[in-house]
C-alpha cells in the first residue's frame, strides 16, 4: 500500500485516481479467498458457454466445490499465517479489510457456500422427468410458467446450470461485503451478491409464479434499500469528504489534522452525517432482515428454491451483519450515543414482532422466516453491546446460526408430496412416526434455534446475551429472554405437531436424498451439537477474531 | 482442587445417559430386550449412588467428591461437580426411584398392535430411553457445583420430560382416544412453556450473576466454591437491590419446577395426564430439583436476598400447602388428587427451606426424600389400578379391597405415608418442619399443621370411595390383583417407608452437617428457644 487513505481523504478523490500514473500495488496473495471465487464464477460462466448441456452439471459442481474448497483453504492459510490478528492491515488500496472479523465471516459464508452447493445439485428429491435426474430449479427459467416452451425443456431433460455461477458470484460478493474498507466497496459488493441472489429466487423449478413473485418483490424492496444506501453513502461523502471508512471515522471522531478549508466548512454539519448514517444503515438493516425493515423476508423465503433459502438465510445475514458490524465499530463508534438507541428500538422490536408474528404461520419456510427476523433482533442484542464480547459474541453466533439454518432447510426439502415441497404445517402432522429420523433431526434444530442447552443456539444466545448485559442493555437481554420464550413456543408446535399429532391420511412422503443432502444436513447437525457441547474451541477462535483493523 | 481419582458422579451420570443412547438402539422386534437393558442401566446407576453414599463422609469437607474440569472458559463456565449431604440424599433417591419406575412402566409404552408405519418407530424403546436420559440429567443437576452446569441440564431435562409427558399416556383415556391424544399434548406444551419460561428468566439472572462476579473479580465466575470464597473474602460484594433481582430470577424458575402457588397449575395436567411412572418421575425426581436449587443456590449464592423474600415466600408456601390440600379434596380424577397433594407438600418443603432452622431445612431435605418414596408408592399403585379399569376418576371404583385385597392394602399404605401417619417416614420429615418453623414463625407453623388435618381428609375419602363400600360395578368384580411385578415394584418402597420412618438415623446423619452448611451461608442461627413449650416438642 502506497499511502494511507485517509491522508489522501482531504483531497476528497480516491488514491487509484490521482496516482493513475504509479501501478498500484495489490496483495494478490491476501485477496486471494474473493479473487478464487469470482475467478472460478467468471470461468463457469464460460463453461455455460461453452461446454456441452450434458457435461455442464458435472464440471459446474466440481469448479464450484474446488473454487469454495480452495478459497475456504486460502482463508484459513491466512488466518493461520496471522493476518486474522497481528499481521491485519487494510489491502486493495485502502478498499478491503484483512482482519480477525472479516476473516472468519469469510470462513463462515465459505463454509456456508461449499455446504450449498450439496442442496443446489440435489438430484434425487424431484421424480424424475422424462429419464433425467433433476433438481430444485427451473427447466429453463425463461420460459413461461406452464406455456409450451417449459414443457418441451423439461421434456428435453434440461436443467438451470447456472445457478451455480450465479452462487459464486453471491459468495463472492459476500466475501467483499463484511471486508469492505470504504462505502464505494461496500455498496459494489452489495450489488454484487444481491443481484445474483435475486435472479435465484426466481428459479424454482415448482410453484414458479410464486417464486418470480418473491424475486420481483426482493429485488425492488432491495433496490429500494441500495439506493437508500447509496444515498446515505452520498452524503457522507459530502460530510467527511472520503467515503474511506478510517477518513470518516477521523472526521466524526473531529481527530482530522489541517481539514482542507472545503471540508473545514462540512465537517460541521452533522445533519449531513446523521442523515447519512441513518440511511446506511437503513440500507444494511434491510438485508440484515430487521424489524422494520423485513417485509421482504417472510415471501422470499417462501417463494425462493428452498435450497436457495438456506444459502441466502444463512450467508446473506453473516455478510450483512459483518458489514454492519464493522460500519458501526470502525466508522461510526463516535456516534455510538446516536446510533445505540435507535438499534436498540430495533433490536427489540425484531424479537418481539419476529416472535410473535411466527406463531400465527402456517407455512414452515414462512415460519422460518420469522424466525430469522427475531434471531436478527437477538443478534442485534449483541451489535449493540458496543465491546470486544459485543463482537465475538455475534461472530459465534453467525457460526452457529447459519449452520442450523442451513440445515433445517435442507430438512424442507426432503419432506415432499405430489405437488412437491410440502411446506403447509399442517402436511407435518405426524411426521414423527412417519420418518422419525428425519422429525428427530428437524427437532434437533428447532431447539437450537429455541436455544435449548446443549445445541449451538444456547451457547450463541448466551454469548449475545452476555456481552449485551455487560455492555450495560439490561433490558435488552430481559427482552430478549421473554421473546425467546415466546419464540420457543412455535417452534415447540412443530414438534408437538411431528411427534405427538396423528400423521394425516394423505400425508407427504419423505424423498431419500442423494449423499449431498446427507451432507448437508449431517454437516449441519454435527455443528450444532458441537458448538452445543464444546464451543469453546469456536468461542477462543470468535475471539481472537474479534478486532477490527482501523 | 482437580481429583484424579474414579469422576464416581460424572459415571454416576453417564451411565444412565449411555444407556439411554443404547436402549434407544435396541431394534424395533427386541422391545423386552429395551427393557431390560434399561432394568440393568438403572439398577447400575443405583449400585453407583450407593457407592457414593458411602464414600461420603458426612463430617468431611463441605462438597466431596469434587470433579473439576474446565469446559467453556470464555463463559468462566467450569465442570465443576460435588456433593454435600443434600446432594447425596437427592441423587440417592433418583437412583432408587428410576428402577420401579421402568419396572411400573415396564408395559406402558407397549405399542398397540404392530402395524406401525415405520420400522424405525419404536415407543418402547424411547419410553425407557427418555427415562434414562432424564436420570442422567437430574444426577447432574444434583452434583453441579457451577450454576451454569447446573442451569444447562436444569433446562435440558425439560426436553425429555416433555416428549414423555406428550408421547405416553395411559391406554384409556375417560374422555376418548382423539381427546386424549389432545389433552396430553396440552398437558406437554403447558409443563414445557412454564418451565421454559422460568428458565429463561433464570438465565436473565446467570447472565447478572456473571456481569456481578466479572465486574468484582475481573473474571466471571459460575463456581459456588469460587463465589463462596470471594465473598468470604469480602470482594464479593452485590449491591442489594441486583441482589434481589437476580435471587428473583432465579427462584422464579425453582417455584415454577417445584412448583409453588400459584404457579403450579401445569402440575396437574402434566400428572394427570402422563402415565403413573411418568408422573412419579415428575413428582418425586425431577420437581425435587427446584426445591434442592432453592437449598443451593437461591440461598447460597443470595443470603441477604433470601432473608429478605422469606416472609413473602412462607406466605406463599403456606397458600399452596393449604390451597394444595383443599384442591385435593374436591379433585374427581385419582391422578389429579395426587397432584394437588404434592403441591401441598412442596408447600411443606419450601416452609422448611425457608423456616431457616436446621429442624426446618433437615425435615425439608427429608421430606423431598419421603415424599418421593411416598409419592411413588401411592402413584404407582394407583397407575396399577388405572390401568386395570381404564378410568382415573374415582367415581368409577368401590368396594376394591374386596376383590384386590393386596392392592388396597398397599394403597393405604401408600396413603397413610402421604398424610404421614406417625412409625412412616413422612412423619419424622414433616414433624420436623413443622418444629423448625414453629421456633421462629409461630403463627406459620399453626397454619402449617392445618394442612395435615386436611391431608387426612384427602387420603382417607380417597381410600374410602375407592376400596371400601360394596362392590357394584361389574367391571370391579373381574378386578385382578396385584400380579409378581407389581408387587416387587410396591413393597420394597413400603418396606422403606417403614424402614425409615423407624430407623431414619443413617438418613439425617448424612443430611444435617450439609444442613449446617446451609444455614451458614445465610448466617442463621436456630433462634434460642424463648417458650419452655417450644422446647419439650423438641
Amino acid at each position: 500500500m502506497s499511502a494511507d487513505p485517509s491522508i489522501q481523504a482531504a483531497s476528497g478523490v480516491h488514491t487509484l485516481w490521482t496516482h493513475a500514473a504509479e501501478a498500484p500495488s495489490i496483495e494478490f496473495l491476501q485477496l486471494s479467498p474473493a479473487l478464487i471465487v469470482l475467478g472460478a464464477a467468471v470461468v463457469a460462466v464460460l463453461v455455460e458457454a461453452f461446454a456441452p448441456r450434458s457435461a455442464r452439471y458435472a464440471l459446474q459442481v466440481g469448479l464450484s466445490a474446488l473454487a469454495l474448497a480452495g478459497a475456504l483453504a486460502a482463508v484459513i492459510g491466512l488466518a493461520a499465517g496471522g493476518w486474522a490478528t497481528e499481521k491485519a492491515a487494510v489491502i486493495g488500496i485502502g478498499s478491503l479489510a484483512l482482519d480477525g472479523p472479516a476473516l472468519f465471516l469469510q470462513g463462515v459464508i465459505l463454509a456456508v457456500g461449499l455446504v450449498s452447493v450439496g442442496t443446489f445439485a440435489e438430484r434425487r428429491l424431484e421424480p424424475v422427468a422424462h429419464g433425467a435426474r433433476v433438481d430444485s430449479f427451473a427447466a429453463q427459467p425463461a420460459a413461461v410458467p406452464g406455456g409450451p416452451g417449459e414443457r418441451e425443456a423439461i421434456k428435453a431433460g434440461w436443467t438451470t446450470t447456472e445457478i451455480f455461477p450465479l452462487l459464486l458470484f453471491a459468495v463472492g460478493g459476500m466475501l467483499l461485503f463484511p471486508a469492505a474498507n470504504d462505502l464505494l466497496t461496500l455498496f459494489i459488493a452489495l450489488e454484487v451478491f444481491s443481484l445474483p441472489l435475486y435472479l435465484l429466487c426466481a428459479l424454482s423449478r415448482r410453484r414458479r409464479l410464486l417464486s418470480q413473485e418473491a424475486a420481483v418483490k426482493y429485488f425492488l424492496l432491495g433496490a429500494f434499500s441500495s439506493a437508500f444506501l447509496i444515498f446515505g453513502i452520498a452524503l457522507l461523502y459530502g460530510y467527511a469528504g472520503t467515503v474511506s471508512y478510517a477518513g470518516i471515522a477521523a472526521v466524526v471522531d473531529g481527530s482530522v489534522e489541517n481539514p482542507s478549508p472545503a471540508l473545514a466548512a462540512a465537517m460541521g454539519n452533522d445533519a449531513l452525517l446523521l442523515v447519512g448514517a441513518a440511511l446506511v444503515l437503513m440500507g444494511l438493516l434491510f438485508k440484515v432482515g430487521a424489524v422494520p425493515f423485513h417485509m421482504w423476508t417472510p415471501d422470499v423465503y417462501q417463494g425462493a428454491p428452498t435450497p436457495v433459502t438456506g444459502f441466502m438465510a444463512a450467508a446473506t445475514k453473516v455478510a450483512a451483519f459483518g458489514a454492519l458490524l464493522r460500519l458501526l465499530y470502525v466508522v461510526l463508534p463516535g456516534l455510538s450515543w446516536d446510533w445505540r438507541p435507535v438499534l436498540w428500538g430495533v433490536a427489540i422490536l425484531s424479537m418481539v414482532v419476529g416472535a410473535i408474528v411466527a406463531i400465527t404461520q402456517t407455512d414452515v419456510k414462512r415460519l422460518l422466516a420469522y424466525s430469522s427476523i427475531a434471531h436478527a433482533g437477538f443478534i442485534l442484542a449483541g451489535v449493540v453491546a458496543v465491546n470486544p464480547q459485543g463482537i465475538s459474541s455475534v461472530l459465534f453466533y453467525l457460526l452457529a446460526y447459519s449452520f442450523v439454518t442451513l440445515g433445517a432447510f435442507a430438512v424442507v426439502t426432503l419432506v415432499r408430496d405430489a405437488g412437491g415441497e410440502a411446506t403447509h404445517l399442517s402436511k407435518w402432522a405426524g411426521l414423527g412416526r412417519r420418518s422419525p429420523l428425519v422429525a428427530a433431526v428437524f427437532a434437533i434444530f428447532l431447539l437450537a434455534f429455541a436455544g435449548i442447552p446443549l445445541t449451538s443456539g444456547f451457547v450463541g444466545k448466551f454469548a449475545v446475551f452476555k456481552a449485551a448485559a455487560e455492555g450495560g442493555a439490561g433490558v435488552l437481554v430481559v427482552v430478549g429472554v421473554l421473546s425467546s420464550a415466546v419464540a420457543a413456543f412455535f417452534y415447540l408446535r412443530v414438534i408437538v405437531l411431528m411427534f405427538f399429532s396423528e400423521p394425516a391420511a394423505e400425508g407427504p412422503t419423505v424423498a431419500i436424498p442423494s449423499v449431498l443432502t446427507k451432507a448437508t444436513i449431517g454437516i449441519a447437525v454435527a455443528a450444532t451439537l458441537l458448538l452445543g457441547v464444546l464451543p469453546q474451541y469456536f468461542l477462543d477462535l470468535a475471539t481472537q477474531a474479534g478486532v477490527f483493523v482501523r | 482442587m482437580a481429583d484424579t481419582s474414579f469422576p464416581l458422579l460424572t459415571a454416576t451420570a453417564v451411565l444412565p445417559a449411555l444407556g439411554a443412547v443404547a436402549t434407544a438402539a435396541v431394534p424395533a422386534a427386541r422391545r423386552d430386550a429395551a427393557k431390560w437393558l434399561a432394568l440393568v442401566v438403572s439398577l447400575g446407576t443405583l449400585a453407583l449412588a450407593a457407592w457414593i453414599a458411602l464414600a461420603f463422609d458426612p463430617g468431611g469437607a463441605r462438597y466431596q467428591l469434587t470433579e473439576s474440569r474446565s469446559w467453556i472458559a470464555d463463559f468462566g463456565v467450569r465442570y465443576e461437580l460435588g456433593v454435600d449431604g443434600i446432594g447425596v440424599a437427592m441423587i440417592g433417591l433418583t437412583a432408587l426411584l428410576i428402577p420401579f419406575i421402568i419396572a411400573a412402566g415396564w408395559h406402558d409404552a407397549d405399542p398397540l398392535e404392530d402395524a406401525s408405519p415405520n420400522r424405525r418407530w419404536r415407543p418402547t424403546q424411547g419410553f425407557f430411553a427418555l427415562i434414562l436420559m432424564v436420570e442422567a440429567m437430574v444426577i447432574i443437576s444434583f452434583a453441579a457445583t457451577d450454576v451454569f452446569l447446573f442451569y444447562i441440564f436444569f433446562e435440558a431435562m425439560l426436553i425429555p420430560m416433555y416428549f414423555l409427558i406428550g408421547g405416553f399416556g395411559d391406554r384409556a383415556h375417560s374422555a376418548g382416544e382423539a381427546e386424549g391424544a389432545k389433552q396430553r399434548s396440552y398437558a406437554a406444551v403447558k409443563f414445557l412453556l412454564y418451565n421454559l419460561v422460568g428458565g429463561l428468566v433464570m438465565l436473565a439472572a446467570v447472565i447478572g450473576l456473571y456481569v456481578v462476579t466479572a465486574d468484582q473479580l475481573g473474571q466471571g465466575t459460575f463456581s459456588m466454591q469460587q463465589i463462596a470464597e470471594a465473598r468470604a473474602a469480602g470482594e464479593l460484594t452485590m449491591a442489594t437491590n441486583i441482589e434481589r433481582l437476580l435471587f428473583l430470577g432465579f427462584f422464579l424458575a425453582f417455584a415454577i419446577k417445584a412448583p409453588l402457588w400459584p404457579l403450579h397449575t401445569w402440575l396437574p395436567n402434566a400428572m394427570g395426564e402422563s402415565t403413573a411412572p411418568v408422573a412419579v418421575l415428575i413428582t418425586a425426581v425431577v420437581d425435587k430439583v427446584g426445591t434442592f436449587a432453592m437449598l443451593r443456590f437461591c440461598l447460597g449464592l443470595f443470603p441477604e436476598a433470601s432473608a429478605w423474600a422469606t416472609p413473602a415466600v412462607i406466605a406463599l408456601a403456606l397458600v399452596s400447602i393449604i390451597y394444595g390440600a383443599l384442591l385435593a379434596i374436591g379433585q374427581r380424577d385419582i391422578k389429579r388428587l395426587v397432584a394437588y397433594a404434592s403441591i401441598s407438600h412442596f408447600g411443606f418443603i419450601v416452609l422448611g427451606i425457608f423456616a431457616m432452622t436446621s429442624q426446618g431445612q433437615g425435615g425439608a431435605t427429608l421430606y423431598m426424600v419421603f415424599h418421593g418414596l411416598s409419592t411413588a408408592a401411592l402413584m404407582l399403585v394407583a397407575g396399577f389400578l388405572i390401568s386395570r379399569r381404564g378410568s382415573r376418576l374415582i367415581s368409577d371404583y368401590g368396594g376394591v379391597q374386596k376383590v384386590a385385597p393386596v392392592l388396597a392394602g398397599t394403597f393405604l399404605v401408600g396413603g397413610l405415608a402421604t398424610l404421614s401417619l406417625p412409625g412412616l417416614a413422612p412423619f419424622i420429615s414433616e414433624f420436623l418442619v413443622l418444629v423448625g418453623t414453629f421456633s421462629r414463625y409461630p403463627a406459620a407453623g399453626i397454619v402449617a399443621t392445618v394442612g395435615i388435618v386436611l391431608a387426612a381428609v384427602y387420603v382417607l375419602l380417597l381410600y374410602q370411595r375407592t376400596m371400601t363400600g360394596p362392590v357394584d360395578k361389574p367391571e370391579i368384580e373381574r378386578l385382578p390383583d396385584l400380579r409378581p411385578r407389581e408387587l416387587a415394584v410396591v413393597a420394597p418402597l413400603i418396606a422403606l417407608l417403614i424402614f425409615l420412618g423407624l430407623f431414619p438415623k443413617p438418613l439425617t446423619d448424612i443430611v444435617n452437617p450439609a444442613v449446617e452448611h446451609t444455614l451458614s451461608d445465610v448466617r442463621k442461627t436456630d433462634p434460642e428457644p424463648a417458650l419452655p413449650e417450644v422446647e419439650a416438642a423438641k
